[in-house]
C-alpha cells in the first residue's frame, strides 16, 4: 500500500464537531418524556441500614418513583466481576445496598422525577437508619482485621497469589546485596473529565432496550447488562457517543447502567443518570492501592540476581468488571527490561470499605515499573554506581528478542539501549550530572531520575483475557463509492476516527475526508472488544487491515471481471485498478458491485468485508524518562526543570496523536507523583472527595515535554505497531521520584512514597522530623 | 417562584420563566439546548462550563441564570463557524490541543479571552491564564501551542 | 450540584436590599458575585431562604480616591482590581493579591466585598485588607457605619457584619511615599486558595530604614491576622536579609496554626515565617 496519510501528521476528523461544542455526549441526548434519576448514597464508610423510609420522598414535587435495594435486588442480576482466579472470594455485589453499605458512596436508592433539580431535592427527603460498624481501611492490617466485611467470607482476603518462575530464595542468597524497601501505590481517582452517565430509553411494543452511556466498551456491556436484567441480548442496544475521556473508568460494567435500564423497562421512560463529580470520587473505580514490600538481589558489578515482591492489594468493597485481576498485570511486568533470573510476587488482595480499584490507565503496570525501576535506582545507591549504567549492564541486547521473562512473558522486540541512548544525549545526561555536582555546591537540591520501561499493550490474546481478546472491523465500499469503517475499539479521545481512515485511505487509494469510522454503537457495529489496555490500533487496527486485504481481494475480482482481463494481471494503486492501459476506480467497483449486473457468477453483491484478529502476543512498548527536578530548600516545593521522554511504540500511524498520548499520560504521572492521592480517614471518610482537595495538575504545574521516538516494529502484527495509550503513566512516575529522592540523597534518602507534597521535602532537607 | 428574565445568547434574544436557582450553565444546556458548554465538576474548578458574558470568561455552573438577566452571552457554539472558525478553534485543530473533547468548549473560551487580553502571550502567561480550566487528556502541551498559534494567526 | 430552592430578589438600591435583610432576618443571604455563596449551595452547605442580589444596584463597582482614601465598592470585581493601573501605581497590594485569587474566571465575576464578607480562612483578601488597615463600610437600616479590618474578621466564616448589614465599599487610606508592598502566598494545588498568604506594607524613612510596617497572615489560623510581632520588630529596623528574617521568624507569635492533608501546622508556620520574609523582602525593594 502506498504510504500517504499513515505516518503523517493528519489533522483529526473528529475535531471540527468538538471544537465548536457540537459533538454529543451522554447528557447533550434529551429524548421526549425523559425523566432524571439521582441517587442517594451512603455517608458512612460501613453500616448496617436499620430502615429505609421514602414515603416522603415519593411524594415531593416531580417524583415519579423511588427504589431501594429492597425493590431491585431480586429483579437483577450481580454487578459483573469479570476476572477469574484461583479461591477467587466474589461478594454478593448488587446495584442498590441491601442490608449493609460498604464504602461512603454506596448507592442505597434511586429517585426518579421530573427533572433533574426535582430529583436532587428528593434524595434529601429519604430517611436512612444506620447503625454504624467499624471500618476497614488499612490496606496491610485488614487481613487480620477483626472486622469482616463480607462477614460469610470469614476475613476480608480476596485471594492469595504467587506468581513467578525461578528459585527466588537460591537467587537472593547469591546476591551481594539485597536491598529491601516498603512502597506505597497510592489510590488515584482517573477523574475522566465527562463524569458518567447513562440514559436508558424502552420501547415495550418493540420490547427493545437502548443505553446510551458513557463507557469504553459497548459490546461487552451489553452482553454484561443483558444478563443483569434477562434480557435477550439482542434487544439490548448499547450505544457509547462521544465520551469524554475514560483512563480506564469507563471499562466496567457499573450498577448505574443496569439500574438505569431496568427503570425504563419499569416506567417505559426514558430516564438519564448523570454523576456529578464528588459521585464520580466517590463510586467511579480508583485505581492503584497497593503497599508492597521489595526485595532485589544484585551482584557487586550490578547484575541483578532476584527480586520479590510481597504486596497487599487493596481491592476496595466490592469487585468491579477487572479489580481482582489489576494486581496479576503487576506480577507480570515486574522483570521491566531487565534480564532478571529469578522473580516472585506474592499478592494479599484485601477487601476494604473503600471503592472498588480496578484498572485506571497503566491498571497494574505503573505499579510494576515503579517497583523495578525505584528498585534499579536502590541498587545503584547501594552500588555507588550510576543509575544509567546498573540498568544497562541488565539489558536484554536486541538479538535476545523475543525475550523471556521470568513472569512468564515473550518481549516481542526491543532496542532498550537504543532508546536510553537517544535519551541521554537529548538530556545531555553527562552535563547534567556536572551541572549538578556545581549546584550541589551552591547549596541547591537538585536531582536527576531515570526510568527504563516497558509495558505490555495491544491485549489480548483471548487466552489471557476474561471476555476476547481479539478485534473486529467492517470496511464497505458504499454504492457512491464513499468508505465506511466499522471499529469494535469503541474510542473515547484517542482519534480512531482519524487513524483509522488513515489505514483505509492508503489502503484503498481514496481520499481521507471520503471515508467514516463508525463505532460505539452496537446496533451497527459488527461484536468488538473496545478500547483499554493500549490495544486499539495494535489488534482494532489490525482487525482494519485484515478486512481491507479481503475487500481489496473481492474488489479486484470484481475489477478483473469488469475490465475483462485475469485478476493477477491487475495493478492496485491510487485507488485504480488497472491492466493494459485499461482501468476501472474503486468507486466504479462499489457500484457495480451493487448493481450487480456485471459480476463474476460465484462473487456475491455488494462490496465489503468484516475480519477479526486474534494476536498471538502481547506487544511491548518502551521508552527513557529522563527528569531534572529542584527542590525549594524554604518551602520544599518541586520544580521539575527538565523532562525528555523518548518512547517506542512500534511504527507509528500518526505521530501527533502519538505525541498527545505520551503528554497526557506523563501529565497524570507528574499528578500520582506530586499532587494526587485519594485520602480515606480512619471512619472511612473520604478525605478528598472534591477537586477543591483532589489535585488534578493544571497547565501551570506543567514542564515543557521534550519528547522523541524510536521505532521498534512490533513482529505480532503486520502494521507493526504497539501500542501508545499508557506509556506516558508508566514510564514518567518513577522517573519522577527518582529524580527527587536523587536529590535528596545527600540527605541519606533512598526512597520516599508518592505524592512528594512539599511538606514532606521541606522536613527532610530541614530534619524537622 | 420563576423569574422572567431575558438573556442574549449568541446573539440571540431568550426570554424565559426560570427558577431562581437555575444555573447558568442548565439554562444554556437544558432550556436553550446548547449543548457544548459541559458540566465537569462542582465545585467551581474545571472550568468545563466557561462561557463569556459581557466580554468576561465566567463559570457557568457559579452563577444562577437569573444573574444573568440583561447580558449577552456567547458560548462555544457562537464563538466561531466551521467555514469561519475562531483563531482559538483553529488552533486547537492545527496542534491537536484536544483528545476527548470534553474540557474543549471551555479551554477555548478561556484561551479566546486570554488572548483578548494579551494579543501575544508567552508560555508561561498561557499556562497561568487556563488555571481555571482542566484538561485530563493532552498534558495542556499542546493546547498551549494552539493558542500560540491563534495569537500568531489573529496578528 | 443543584442548590436548594430559595426566593430571590435583586434591589436596586441599596435601602431597598438592607430593608430587605432587616425584614427576612435569619433567613436572608446576600448574593455578591457568589463566587463563595453559590459553590456552598450547590453543595448544599448553605440553604438559604432568600438570596438578596446587590448585583443589580447601581454605584457598588467603583476603584476611587477621595479623602486621602482608595474607595473601592463592594461589587468591584477581582480583576477590576488586578488590572487597574491606578491602583498598581498607588497600592500594588491590591492588584497583586487580586490576580492570585482563584483563576481568570472567578476573578471576573467574584468581588471584593463578597470574598470580605465571607471571611473564609484561606481566601487572600482578608491579608491584604489587614496590611491596608482597610476601613470597611457597612450600610443597614439604621445608618451606616465603619468597621476596621482588624475587628473584622472574627472567625471562621465569621464577621463583625451584624444582621442586616451590607459591605458596601473598602476604605483604604492612600499609601505614602516612600511605602513599599507586596502579597505573596503558597496555594493550595487544588483550589488555589492560600495554604499560606502574606500581605505586607512598609513604609521607609529617608534614610532606607523601616518606619512601620503592617503584616496581614492568610490561610494559617482560623480567620487572618495582622502579624503584630513582626510589624514591631520591623518598625524602625534597617531593612536587609537577616533583620528581615529575624523579624519574619515571628509571623507566627501567638498564632493557633491549621493543620490538614495537605499542610501540618507546624509546616504551615514555617511556611509563614518564609513567606512573610520573601513578601518583606519584596516589599522592601
Amino acid at each position: 500500500m502506498a504510504e500517504k496519510y499513515v505516518g503523517q501528521r493528519v489533522k483529526r476528523t473528529e475535531d471540527p464537531r468538538l471544537i465548536q461544542g457540537l459533538g454529543h455526549y451522554v447528557d447533550d441526548i434529551k429524548l421526549a418524556d425523559m425523566l432524571h434519576v439521582a441517587f442517594l448514597r451512603s455517608m458512612y464508610a460501613h453500616a448496617r441500614i436499620t430502615s429505609i423510609d421514602t414515603s416522603e420522598a415519593l411524594h415531593a414535587p416531580g417524583v415519579v418513583a423511588v427504589y431501594t435495594g429492597q425493590d431491585v435486588s431480586s429483579k437483577i442480576g450481580q454487578v459483573p466481576c469479570g476476572a477469574a482466579l484461583p479461591d477467587l472470594k466474589v461478594p454478593d455485589h448488587r446495584v442498590l445496598a441491601t442490608d449493609k453499605v460498604y464504602f461512603v458512596g454506596h448507592p442505597i436508592a434511586a429517585v426518579v422525577a421530573t427533572d433533574r433539580y426535582a430529583a436532587r431535592d428528593a434524595i434529601d427527603l429519604i430517611i436512612v437508619d444506620y447503625e454504624e460498624l467499624p471500618a476497614v481501611i488499612d490496606v496491610e492490617g485488614a487481613a487480620s482485621n477483626s472486622t469482616v466485611i463480607h462477614e460469610h467470607f470469614g476475613d476480608n482476603i480476596a485471594y492469595k497469589l504467587t506468581a513467578g518462575e525461578g528459585d527466588i530464595e537460591a537467587a537472593l542468597a547469591s546476591a551481594d546485596h539485597v536491598v529491601k524497601q516498603r512502597l506505597v501505590h497510592q489510590r488515584l481517582a482517573p477523574i475522566a473529565m465527562e463524569p458518567r452517565g447513562v440514559l436508558a430509553r424502552y420501547l415495550p411494543g418493540e420490547k427493545e432496550l437502548t443505553l446510551w452511556s458513557s463507557t469504553q466498551i459497548p459490546h461487552l456491556m451489553r452482553t454484561q447488562v443483558a444478563i443483569m436484567l434477562g434480557i435477550p441480548e439482542n434487544k439490548l442496544r448499547v450505544i457509547a457517543p462521544e465520551v469524554g475521556g475514560g483512563f480506564g473508568s469507563k471499562l466496567n460494567v457499573y450498577a448505574e447502567e443496569a439500574l438505569l435500564g431496568w427503570i425504563a423497562m419499569q416506567l417505559a421512560r426514558p430516564v438519564k443518570w448523570i454523576e456529578t463529580r464528588r459521585e464520580n470520587i466517590q463510586a467511579t473505580i480508583h485505581g492503584r492501592g497497593q503497599v508492597g514490600y521489595i526485595e532485589i538481589g544484585c551482584k557487586n558489578d550490578g547484575t541483578i540476581t532476584g527480586l520479590r515482591y510481597n504486596v497487599f492489594a487493596d481491592m476496595g468493597a466490592y469487585h468491579q468488571l477487572l479489580t481482582p485481576a489489576i494486581p496479576t498485570l503487576t506480577g507480570l511486568m515486574l522483570s521491566g527490561c531487565y534480564k532478571i533470573p529469578a522473580i516472585q510476587m506474592n499478592t494479599t488482595a484485601v477487601f476494604t470499605n473503600k471503592m472498588a480499584t480496578d484498572a485506571y490507565r497503566g491498571a497494574g503496570r505503573p505499579e510494576a515499573t515503579h517497583v523495578i525501576e525505584r528498585a534499579m535506582d536502590m541498587v545503584a545507591a547501594k552500588l555507588k554506581m550510576d543509575p544509567v549504567e546498573v540498568r544497562r549492564r541488565n539489558f536484554p541486547t536486541p538479538e535476545e528478542f523475543p525475550f523471556k521473562t521470568a513472569t512468564g512473558l515473550f518481549y516481542d522486540s526491543g532496542n532498550y539501549v537504543g532508546a536510553l541512548d537517544k535519551a541521554l544525549e537529548m538530556a545531555d545526561y553527562s552535563k547534567l550530572r556536572k551541572d549538578q555536582a556545581a549546584a550541589r555546591k551552591d547549596g541547591k537540591i537538585i536531582g536527576v531520575g531515570v526510568s527504563t520501561y516497558v509495558e505490555i499493550c495491544a491485549i489480548g490474546p483471548s487466552a489471557a483475557t476474561p471476555a476476547g481478546g481479539w478485534e473486529s472491523a467492517t470496511v464497505r465500499v458504499e454504492p457512491t463509492g464513499k468508505v465506511t469503517v466499522l471499529t469494535g475499539a469503541s474510542p473515547h479521545g484517542q482519534g480512531q476516527e482519524t487513524s483509522f481512515a488513515q489505514i483505509a485511505a492508503d489502503a484503498l487509494g481514496v481520499d481521507l475526508n471520503d471515508i467514516a469510522v463508525v463505532h460505539g454503537d452496537t446496533a451497527i457495529v459488527q461484536y468488538g472488544i473496545g478500547t483499554f489496555g493500549s490495544r486499539a490500533t495494535a489488534v482494532g487496527g489490525t482487525a482494519l487491515v485484515l478486512a481491507l486485504e479481503e475487500l481489496t481481494k473481492k474488489a479486484t475480482r470484481f475489477a478483473a471481471h469488469l475490465l475483462e482481463a485475469e485478476p493477477e494481471s491487475l495493478q492496485f494503486e491510487d485507488g485504480k485498478f488497472s491492466t493494459d492501459g485499461k482501468s476501472v476506480s474503486i468507486q466504479e467497483v462499489a457500484l457495480a458491485a451493487h448493481l450487480a449486473r456485471n459480476i463474476p457468477a460465484d462473487m456475491d453483491p455488494g462490496l465489503s468485508a468484516t475480519r477479526f484478529f486474534e494476536p498471538k502476543n502481547f506487544t511491548f512498548p518502551f521508552g527513557t524518562h529522563i527528569v531534572v527536578s529542584e527542590i525549594d530548600r524554604d518551602t520544599g516545593d518541586v520544580k521539575l526543570t527538565k523532562y525528555v521522554a523518548v518512547d517506542d511504540c512500534g511504527k507509528v500511524i500518526n505521530p501527533m496523536l502519538v505525541e498527545g498520548q505520551i503528554h497526557g499520560g506523563i501529565v497524570q504521572s507528574i499528578g500520582q507523583a506530586l499532587y494526587e492521592e485519594l485520602v480515606y480517614d480512619d471512619q472511612g471518610q473520604l478525605v478528598t472527595g472534591t477537586l477543591m482537595d483532589y489535585a488534578v495538575p493544571k497547565a501551570a504545574m506543567i514542564p515543557w515535554l521534550e519528547l522523541d521516538r524510536t521505532e521498534t516494529p512490533s513482529p505480532v502484527n503486520p502494521l507493526g505497531v504497539k501500542g501508545v495509550g499508557e506509556a506516558g503513566t508508566i514510564g514518567a512516575t518513577p522517573a519522577i521520584v527518582n529524580s527527587i529522592v536523587d536529590a535528596l540523597s545527600p540527605f541519606g534518602i533512598t526512597h520516599l512514597d508518592m505524592p512528594l507534597r512539599p511538606e514532606l521535602l521541606w522536613k527532610i532537607v530541614n530534619n524537622a522530623g | 417562584m420563576k423569574k422572567a428574565i431575558s438573556v442574549t445568547v449568541n446573539g440571540v434574544v431568550h426570554h424565559q420563566d426560570v427558577e431562581p436557582r437555575l444555573l447558568l450553565v442548565h439554562l444554556l444546556r437544558d432550556v436553550l439546548n446548547l449543548t457544548g458548554t459541559h458540566i465537569g465538576c462542582e465545585t467551581s474548578i474545571c472550568g468545563a462550563c466557561t462561557v463569556i458574558i459581557d466580554g468576561q470568561a465566567v463559570k457557568s455552573c457559579t452563577i444562577l441564570a437569573v444573574q444573568a438577566d440583561g447580558a449577552s452571552v456567547t458560548t462555544i457554539e457562537g464563538l466561531g463557524t466551521e467555514a469561519n472558525l475562531h483563531p482559538v478553534q483553529e488552533g486547537f485543530w492545527e496542534h491537536h490541543g484536544l483528545q476527548c473533547g470534553y474540557c474543549t468548549p471551555g479551554m477555548i473560551m478561556a484561551g479566546a479571552q486570554l488572548l483578548d487580553r494579551i494579543s501575544s502571550p508567552t508560555a508561561d502567561q498561557i499556562r497561568h491564564g487556563l488555571e481555571g480550566n482542566l484538561c485530563r487528556c493532552t498534558g495542556y502541551q499542546n493546547i498551549v501551542e494552539a493558542i500560540q498559534y491563534a495569537a500568531s494567526k489573529a496578528k | 450540584m443543584i442548590p436548594a430552592q430559595f426566593d430571590y430578589i435583586a434591589p436596586t438600591t441599596l435601602d431597598e436590599a438592607v430593608a430587605l435583610l432587616s425584614q427576612h432576618a435569619d433567613d436572608a443571604k446576600v448574593l455578591a458575585g457568589g463566587h463563595s455563596l453559590i459553590p456552598a449551595m450547590k453543595l448544599r452547605l448553605a440553604q438559604p431562604q432568600l438570596l438578596v442580589d446587590i448585583g443589580r444596584i447601581k454605584g457598588l463597582s467603583y476603584i476611587r480616591e477621595e479623602g486621602g482614601q482608595i474607595r473601592i465598592g463592594a461589587m468591584t470585581t477581582h480583576y477590576q482590581i488586578e488590572s487597574s493601573a491606578r491602583l498598581r501605581e498607588i497600592c500594588p497590594l491590591l492588584p497583586e493579591a487580586a490576580g492570585q485569587i482563584g483563576d481568570v474566571q472567578v476573578r471576573n465575576k467574584g468581588t471584593i466585598g463578597g470574598s470580605l464578607a465571607h471571611s473564609d480562612p484561606a481566601a487572600d483578601w482578608p491579608a491584604a485588607a489587614l496590611a491596608l488597615d482597610a476601613e470597611l463600610r457597612a450600610v443597614s437600616s439604621k445608618g451606616e457605619r465603619g468597621i476596621k479590618a482588624a475587628d473584622f474578621f472574627v472567625d471562621l466564616f465569621t464577621t463583625a457584619l451584624e444582621q442586616g448589614e451590607i459591605l458596601s465599599e473598602i476604605r483604604i487610606p492612600i499609601p505614602k511615599a516612600r511605602t513599599g508592598q507586596a502579597y505573596l502566598k503558597a496555594a493550595q494545588p487544588a483550589s488555589g486558595f492560600a495554604v499560606v498568604g502574606v500581605a505586607v506594607s512598609l513604609v521607609r524613612d529617608a534614610a532606607g530604614k523601616c518606619e512601620a510596617a503592617a503584616v496581614g497572615i492568610t490561610g494559617v489560623a482560623s480567620k487572618a491576622y495582622r502579624a503584630a510581632a513582626v510589624e514591631k520588630a520591623l518598625a524602625g529596623a534597617s531593612l536587609d536579609e537577616k533583620m528581615i528574617a529575624a523579624a519574619a521568624a515571628h509571623a507566627t507569635d501567638g498564632i493557633d496554626a491549621n493543620g490538614d492533608l495537605y499542610a501540618s501546622a507546624q509546616y504551615r508556620k514555617h511556611l509563614a515565617a518564609v513567606y512573610a520574609r520573601r513578601a518583606i523582602t519584596a516589599a522592601s525593594r
